[in-house]
Parts: C-alpha cells; structure tokens; sequence
C-alpha cells in the first residue's frame, strides 16, 4: 500500500528513469545488432573463425557485470567516461554480442542446403543468396536472439545504477542503501514490466517480420521460461 | 544443345582417396530432345549434371551449352541462363509463389509487371489457378503443387536447357504419372533441350528420347529407350533394365503403330452372306459391324453364323472392349487379358472403326524393334 502511495507520487521521477533505462539498452542492443549480424554472417564462413568468436563472446557473457564495470572503469577513465551512461551502454553492447552472433550464425549455418543450391543453381550471386534468401529466412531466428539480449540486459543496466548510470536501477539501489521496501519494491516492478512489456513487443515484432508461413519460430526468452 | 566431351570429375576424399564420379563422359543432347541420365545411387548422374551448370566445378573435360563452351562463360550468368530443377524442390519459403517464379527474371532485371504476368501464365500451364496460388506461400502447397512450381520456376526465363534431377521424386506414383503427362505435353511445345536425372527406369522410358545409362561414372550406353531395352549393350544393363524389359517396350509403342489398319466392315443391314463373303476373301474369322458413319458397333465371328441367314443386325455381338489408337500397347495387352481375346477392335478419339489388334502383332513387334516392325507381316493377322 505504501508502495503504491510512492509510485503514485513519483510517477514523474519513474518515467524519467524508465527513459533513461531504455535508452541506454535501446542504443546498446541497436549498436550490438550492427555489429553482431555481420559478424554471425562472416563467421559462417569460416568454422575455425566461428569457434573463436563464439568462445570469445561466451566468456564475455560469463563475467559479473560488477567486474566488467569494475574494469571499466580506469580504462575510460582516460577519456573522463569511467562511470556514467558510457560504460553501461559499452557493456550492455558486450553482453548482447553472444546471443545475437550465435544466433545470427546458427541461423545462417541451417538455412537448408537445398535452398542454398537452388538459390545458387537459379543464379544468384552469393551476395543475392544472403540478401533475397539467407537473411530473410535468419530474421526469426536472429530477432529470437535480440529478444534474449534486451530482456538479460534489462536486468543488467538496473545494476548500472552503481556507476551512476541513471536507469530504473537507481531506485533499487536507494531502496537497498536506504533500507527503503518502496523503492526497491518500486525498482524492481518497473524493471521486471519493461523486461516484459519489451519481450511482448520484441515477439510482436519477430511475428511481422516472419514471412506469413514460414512458421520457424525460435525460442526467446519467454518460451526458455 | 548440351555436348559433353571426355567430362570427368574426380572427389578428393577426407582419408586422402578419391572418388571418380564421372569418367570420361562424352554425349551430346540434341536440340529439343529429352535426355534421361539413368543409374543406380551414386553412379555420378547428379555431379554429371551439376558440372553442367558449374554447380560442381568438373576436374577435366568441356561442355557445350547452346553451341557455347561453359568455360567461356561467367559462372553467373550460364546459370541464369540455364533452367534448373532440384530434387528437393527447394522454394524459397520466405517469398510467395509469383516472386519463386520470378526469382531469374527478378535477378536479369526484367520488367516485374511482365514477369509476373508470366507467372500466372505459367502456373495455368501446369493446371494451378493463379488466382489461388500466386500469393501463397510454399509452405501452403502440397508436395505435388511445390514441385510443378519448382519446374515452372525454371521455365520463368525462358531458358533453351533445363537441367533437373529427379524433378519428380518427391511424390507418389499417381501424382508422379499425372506431372509426366502434364510435362511432356509442354515439352511439345516448348521444345526445350533437357537433361533429366532419374533413379526411376519406367519414368526414364516414358519421358526420354534418349537415355544414358551410368555404372560408377561410367556412360555405359546411350541410346534411344526402344533400342536400350532391345539390345541392352551388356549384362549390367540388362540386369539394370531388368528381366520384363520386353514388357516394358510394350509402353513405348502405341496401338496405332502396329494395329491392321483400313479392314473390311459389315453395317447393319447387310445380308450374312456378304459377311461370310469378306471373311473369306480376306481370310479372317472375324469381322467388325459398323454404324453408319463409321464407329464400331459390334462385331461378328465367322463359325457362329456359318449357316444362318439374315441381316447382319440379327445376329452381330457387342464388342467386349475397344482400344484407342494412341493408347500404348501396355493398356491394350491388358484389356486383351483382361476380357480374354487375343485382338482388339481400334477406335479413335470419336469411336470410329480404324483398325484391329492382335495378341500375335503385338508379339511380332517386340520381337523386332519397333522401326522395323513397321512392315507388319500376314502371319500376325491370322487371330482376326
Ligand atoms: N562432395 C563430394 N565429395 C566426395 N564424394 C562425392 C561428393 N559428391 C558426390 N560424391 C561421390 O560421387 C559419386 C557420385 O555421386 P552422385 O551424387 O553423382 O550420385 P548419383 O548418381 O546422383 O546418386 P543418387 O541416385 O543416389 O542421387 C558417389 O560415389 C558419391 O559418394
Ligand atoms: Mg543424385
């Protein structure tokens, strides 16, 4: 009850929060999916290439976010960046490299075979077969993996609060420093509602972009549970 | 036209052996004609067709693909320029119908309004209303409607040479029969030069002018299908073609090709005696009744009215079964068997009396090849 008086009399502060925590994973997944859909398309074409950045991008994913912000902090401390909305964005970015460019790849590594051939057969060149064939028919699949890498990292920008990032997170973080269950209850509310009203518009948008019957549908998030 | 000269490909395989999967192949597939590549699994017939269109890059030989030698083209564009049908199919999922047939057009840049014209044209040819299908996806097709689909979509650009491998394969018999049909009766018109790959030898006898048969990369014999499975060049293919290859000849020649044409005929009203009269000048035991204009209506035998009186009309029998003339000899041996009668009376497509068949005919012609079978000899008239 209390907790409602709260959010009743703090709607502005949560909306400026909300906004803040959504554009820093809106811009982070947004640069992660420029870089990690060409890099999941480059590395089909190579397998030694792929292990390596398929490993490389699962050790990032298992660092602490903590730690990463930790680490962060005296490298960009050399452009005066060292906490702030940079540092979250960078590694909001880093953990979204994972499963975009896993499923980016996996995606492009099962297009059928038979469809490959036919595409090469017909005479497409190979830029044609990923444009007019493989990336379509990836979209799914791909769009599966931004899905899992905004609602993880929905959840992690709210730790970003510690190095002054700003986001939703902060109220988690009041609420524990001050040993106050509004905030944190508050905090932790509007976080998991984003994570899911994001996921619903995300599944939304994967459904549109789907080619009416090409009914492939990957697992995100919501069906993993 | 597609000429292959001394065509060979050699597969490097990971143990450090190879594979020759096509020896020194060398054939030429006349303009307009079908060519069926025949073998058992893994004999070479689907590398020899991809090296056609440079899908597998050949290891040494040439190909000619309408009088141009591939090694002077752009991978690229020979393709483009080729229509080509796998085996399975593969449609695009993530496109509709019309932009799957359009795909080669799409990709020469032609004119969208005009190729997608051409796309319902195209579906009508294989008997798929466009008005149903252009806008759907693949996936809402069955096996049989994809594959039609898959061979028109070779078609779309107009190409002289198809290749397909085993473009039927994925369907059941009945369907399968029903494409054939409907493909060969296209080929008539569009005479296209084809290379055809099948595992299937009754598919390979029905749709091919020629048929090249394959053992381990080897071309072991080409050859017209009658003269393939009337002198098969070794054991090999004669095992291959298997031991009722006479019988299967018998779908390769039609009713008109070795009936007894232009008969003697009685109608209704003529007396029996005439009828008696015919069938020994002419020698036979049988002859047939006809209506006025022509169609057969039934038929008398010589032993039953030997001393009977009267009009034809008295004492004629219906005809058990009739053959049409471009039915094959397959059907008409069966009808043969089926209503116990060693000849056929043969009809056109309107019913009128053209000629009769005998058990006796249909044997002499398989004995002979066809070509020769032309001169059909008295003897074989004697069952009549
Ligand atoms: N990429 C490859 N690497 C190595 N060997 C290959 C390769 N492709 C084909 N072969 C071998 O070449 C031979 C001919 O294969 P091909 O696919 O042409 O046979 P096929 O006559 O089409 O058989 P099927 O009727 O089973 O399709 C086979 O022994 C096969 O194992
Ligand atoms: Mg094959």
């Amino acid at each position: 009850m209390e907790t409602l008086v709260f959010i009743g009399q703090n709607l502005d502060v949560i909306a400026e929060r909300t906004v803040q925590h959504v554009s820093i994973v809106g811009v982070a997944i947004g640069l992660a999916i420029l870089t990690g859909v060409p890099i999941g398309i480059l590395i089909t074409l190579n397998a030694r290439a792929a292990s390596i950045v398929l490993y490389v991008a699962a050790i990032i994913i298992t660092i602490p976010s903590i730690a990463l912000f930790g680490l962060m902090i005296p490298i960009l401390s050399l452009i005066g960046q060292g906490v702030g909305y940079l540092p979250a964005v960078i590694a909001v970015l880093l953990y979204s490299q994972l499963p975009i460019i896993r499923n980016t790849y996996t995606a492009i590594s099962n297009v059928d075979p038979a469809l490959r051939e036919a595409a090469r057969g017909l005479g497409m060149t190979p830029s044609q077969r990923l444009r007019r064939v493989e990336i379509p028919l990836a979209i799914p699949v791909v769009m599966a993996g931004v899905r899992i890498a905004v609602v993880m990292n929905i959840g992690i920008t709210a730790i970003a609060a510690y190095i002054g990032a700003g986001g939703l997170g902060v109220f988690i973080a009041r609420g524990i420093s001050q040993s106050d269950p509004r905030q944190l209850i508050t905090g932790a509310l509007f976080v998991s509602l984003l994570a899911i009203v994001s996921d619903y518009f995300l599944m939304w948008l994967q459904r549109r972009l789907t080619p009416a019957s090409s009914s492939s549908r990957a697992a995100g998030p919501s069906e993993l549970g | 036209m597609i000429k292959l000269e001394k065509l060979s490909k050699v597969f490097e395989t990971p143990g450090g052996g190879s594979v020759i999967a096509a020896d020194q192949v060398s054939m030429e597939v006349p303009e307009g004609e079908i060519c069926v590549l025949l073998g058992p699994s893994g004999c070479g017939k689907t590398t020899t067709l991809k090296m056609i269109n440079g899908l597998i890059q050949k290891t040494s030989g040439k190909i000619w693909v309408a009088g141009c030698d591939t090694d002077e083209q752009d991978p690229v564009q020979l393709r483009r320029s080729i229509g080509y049908v796998i085996q399975q199919i593969g449609l695009f999922p993530n496109m509709t119908i019309e932009d799957n047939i359009c795909v080669v057009p799409d990709l020469l840049g032609w004119d969208k309004t005009k190729s997608r014209r051409r796309a319902g044209e195209l579906l009508e040819l294989v008997n798929l209303d466009p008005g149903i299908f252009l806008k759907r996806y693949p996936k809402e097709l069955s096996g049989g409607q994809q594959q039609r689909v898959g061979v028109i979509r070779a078609l779309a650009a107009d190409p002289p040479v198809l290749l397909m491998d085993e473009p039927f394969g994925a369907i059941d018999p009945i369907n399968r029969a029903v494409i054939q049909d409907e493909f060969l009766k296209m080929q008539t018109e569009l005479r296209k030069t084809i290379a055809f790959v099948s595992h299937d030898i009754d598919e390979a006898i029905k749709m091919a002018d020629k048929i090249a048969i394959f053992k381990d990369g080897v071309l072991e014999q080409y050859d017209s299908p009658d003269d393939l499975l009337a002198r098969p060049a070794n054991d090999f293919i004669a095992s291959f073609l298997g031991q009722d290859r006479t019988l299967k000849r018998l779908s390769l020649l039609q009713v008109q090709d070795v009936m007894f044409g232009d008969q003697v005929r009685v109608m209704a009203r003529d007396d029996l005696e005439k009828a008696r009269g015919l069938m020994r000048e002419v020698g036979h035991k049988n002859i047939v009744m006809v209506g006025p204009r022509g169609r057969a209506r039934g038929y008398l035998h010589l032993n039953d009215i030997l001393d009977s009186t009267g009009k034809v009309e008295e004492h004629y029998q219906g005809l058990p079964a009739t053959v049409n003339i471009r039915d094959d000899l397959r059907s008409a041996v069966s009808k043969m068997f089926r209503h116990d009668t060693t000849w056929l009376v043969c009809v056109d497509d309107e019913g009128f009396f053209k000629g009769s068949i005998t058990q006796r005919a249909i044997s002499h012609a398989l004995g002979a090849t066809y070509r020769d079978s032309d001169v059909a000899t008295g003897a074989a008239a004697e069952a009549l």
